[in-house]
């Protein structure tokens, strides 16, 4: 069982800010999908090697290159916050 | 000529001899999906405008004699986690609903490339997680067959607007299950290609190991088409294999003789519903009337594969979901105390409850002090069901099962319990952790007259197989055939 503390924990660090409701009713889901997937338990995974992708492909190399890229204009143009030249975003340092 | 009640083949036949126009093609969709209104509602954006500029382009270029690509006037109705440059690509998500992408995804350049028509953007499950397109934040699509109930998901609305007759053809995107069973629920084709065959250049992340693109059209010759089109390498996705694509359509009418069959007997267990049942079984029995060798096989680790993928899915979401944090693109919050609260208060505004679900079970699941116990096993586990699939395709070609244990659920049915909407997905959730290329085809309907389809899966990079082994059921039946009667 994962405690309310536990649930919030996550929260943090999902950077989901969920309220009191959302984490009650996350809590219980979550309990119940673990409780599932401690299904896992049963398989024995000695000696098995993890499967972290099934791609016949390691390291795909290109030259290192000056290529396009977006303009600047264009990267800008989904910013929530811009004043034309930069992403902007709140203060982050407090000043002195 | 019935524009939109015609195969990709008859139409591509029908423009190329001149009796109808590109325009033509495309009005007649485009005035199919204003007369649906928001009935099945399967498109988040309907492209009017630029359809019919490049329908106008296709027929100004065939008119001079100028080369046409293979998919010359069809229209495609594209998934909305798909990015198209100038074009909304809202994933169905609040928090992309304002996103237009400054670039074209791999498939998009492909399809343009192509000639093809991109007639809207299609609904799904918000960021493709879901199994019903109920998780859409921005619209509701049902079921052309009973609009009482789910089109499937995670793309339902690719699927739908196939089946409905909005598009012939339909691009989406498969998970664990996102195309073939939506295909199956809506009585379409659905075509999941291996591990690697498409870029996903452009396709917004979900789980990134498991995430593949792929076709649906009426028929499995259409799927074939599309995919010839979609696949090939592109250096952007580090993942997309460097090897050369088959001529699909060209061998499909061939037969495979001396076909061998594999029936996974896991796929028929507790849970099936006994339509789907009755009907994949008399499916298979038109594989031994053609003369293939049907014979049972197993694969043991099916009943951990749920499991397996929730973890590894959600853990790669968590990861890929972490770049919307309201700052470069996507919603950011009005009000809030500080830069971290920025980002947590505009990510719980920007994402509905499923994702929220799915981005802390995978934060969990990875977390310090659980990461070995869940992702680590988890992975290990992902190797034995491949390791099983491996060893059953040194004996069969194919695998036959249902796509799906029921059809399709009714609007609301399982939305309030999760682990039993993921348990929707036991057929089609193996195939996404092995890699391997999957197909759903119409195969029969239940007593309430809901489609039911039948899966079948090959080895990687055996889709000439797969797709072959399919037209030899389809020429025998005539369910791909059979339209919803809709108004």
């Amino acid at each position: 069982m994962l405690s309310p503390e536990d649930v919030q924990k996550v929260a943090t660090l999902a950077r989901l800010k969920l309220s009191t409701e959302e984490l009650q009713q996350v809590s219980r889901q979550l309990d119940g999908i673990l409780d599932y997937v401690a299904v896992l338990n049963e398989v024995d995974v000695s000696n098995v090697e993890p499967m972290a992708h099934v791609a016949d492909v390691a390291n795909a190399f290109r030259e290192d290159e000056v290529r396009a890229s977006l303009p600047r204009e264009e990267s800008l143009s989904n910013a929530p916050k811009t004043d034309g030249k930069y992403f902007l975003v709140p203060q982050i340092l407090e000043t002195a | 000529m019935d524009i939109t009640g015609s195969t990709t083949g008859q139409l591509l036949k029908a423009m190329q001899s001149g009796s109808v126009s590109a325009v033509d093609v495309t009005q007649a969709y485009l005035d199919e999906i204003s007369a649906d209104g928001e009935t099945i509602g399967a498109f988040l954006t309907v492209n009017s405008e630029g359809a019919l500029a490049v329908a106008t382009e296709v027929d100004r270029k065939r008119s001079r004699g100028e080369p046409l690509g293979r998919l010359a006037g069809l229209p495609v109705a594209v998934k909305d986690n798909i990015c198209t440059k100038g074009l909304a690509t809202t994933c169905a998500s609040r928090m992309l609903e304002n996103f237009v992408p400054p670039y074209d995804a791999h498939v998009t350049t492909q399809l343009l490339n192509a000639d093809a028509v991109i007639i809207g953007k299609a609904n799904l499950d918000e960021f493709a997680m879901g199994s019903s397109t109920e998780n859409s934040a921005l619209k509701v699509t049902r079921n052309p067959w009973d609009t009482d109930c789910t089109p499937g998901g995670s793309s339902g609305g690719s699927a739908a607007a196939v089946a409905a007759r909005l598009a012939p053809l339909g691009v989406g995107s498969d998970t664990g299950g996102s195309i073939r069973q939506p295909a199956s629920f809506c009585g379409v084709v659905g075509l999941k290609p291996t591990y690697g065959r498409v870029s996903r250049y452009g396709l917004i992340a979900f789980a990134s190991s498991l995430d593949q693109i792929g076709s649906f059209a009426t028929d499995v010759t259409g799927a074939a088409l599309l995919l010839e089109t979609l696949a090939g390498h592109d250096n952007r996705d580090s993942t997309s294999v460097d090897r050369p694509v088959p001529n699909y359509s060209a061998t499909l009418e061939q037969p495979l003789t001396g076909l061998r069959v594999g029936v996974v007997s896991e796929f028929f267990g507790e849970g099936i519903d006994a339509d789907v049942d009755t009907s994949v079984k008399a499916a298979i029995d038109v594989y031994r009337s053609l003369g293939a060798e049907v014979s049972e096989v197993s694969l043991p680790h099916t009943k951990y594969a749920v499991a397996t993928y929730y973890l590894i899915a959600c853990s790669e979401a968590s990861s890929n979901l972490a770049r919307y944090d309201g700052v470069h693109y996507g919603h950011r919050a009005e009000q809030f105390e500080n830069m971290i609260d920025m980002y947590a208060a505009s990510r719980a505004e920007g994402f509905g409850a499923e994702v929220k679900r799915r981005i802390m079970l995978g934060v969990f699941a990875l977390s310090e002090g659980y990461s070995d116990q869940y992702y680590l096993k988890s992975l290990k586990v992902r190797r034995l069901i491949r390791n099983d699939f491996d060893l059953v395709f040194e004996n069969v070609d194919v695998l036959a099962g249902p796509t799906c244990p029921t059809p399709a659920f009714r609007i609301g049915e399982l939305v309030d319990d999760p682990l039993k909407m993921y348990l929707s997905d036991i057929c089609t959730i193996s195939a996404n952790l092995a890699g391997i290329p999957g197909v759903s085809i119409p195969a029969g309907f239940s007593s309430d007259g809901l489609p039911i389809g039948m899966q079948l899966l090959a080895a990687p990079f055996e889709e000439e197989t797969l797709l072959r082994a399919a037209r030899m059921y389809e020429r025998e039946t005539d369910w791909h055939r059979k339209r919803p009667s809709l108004g």
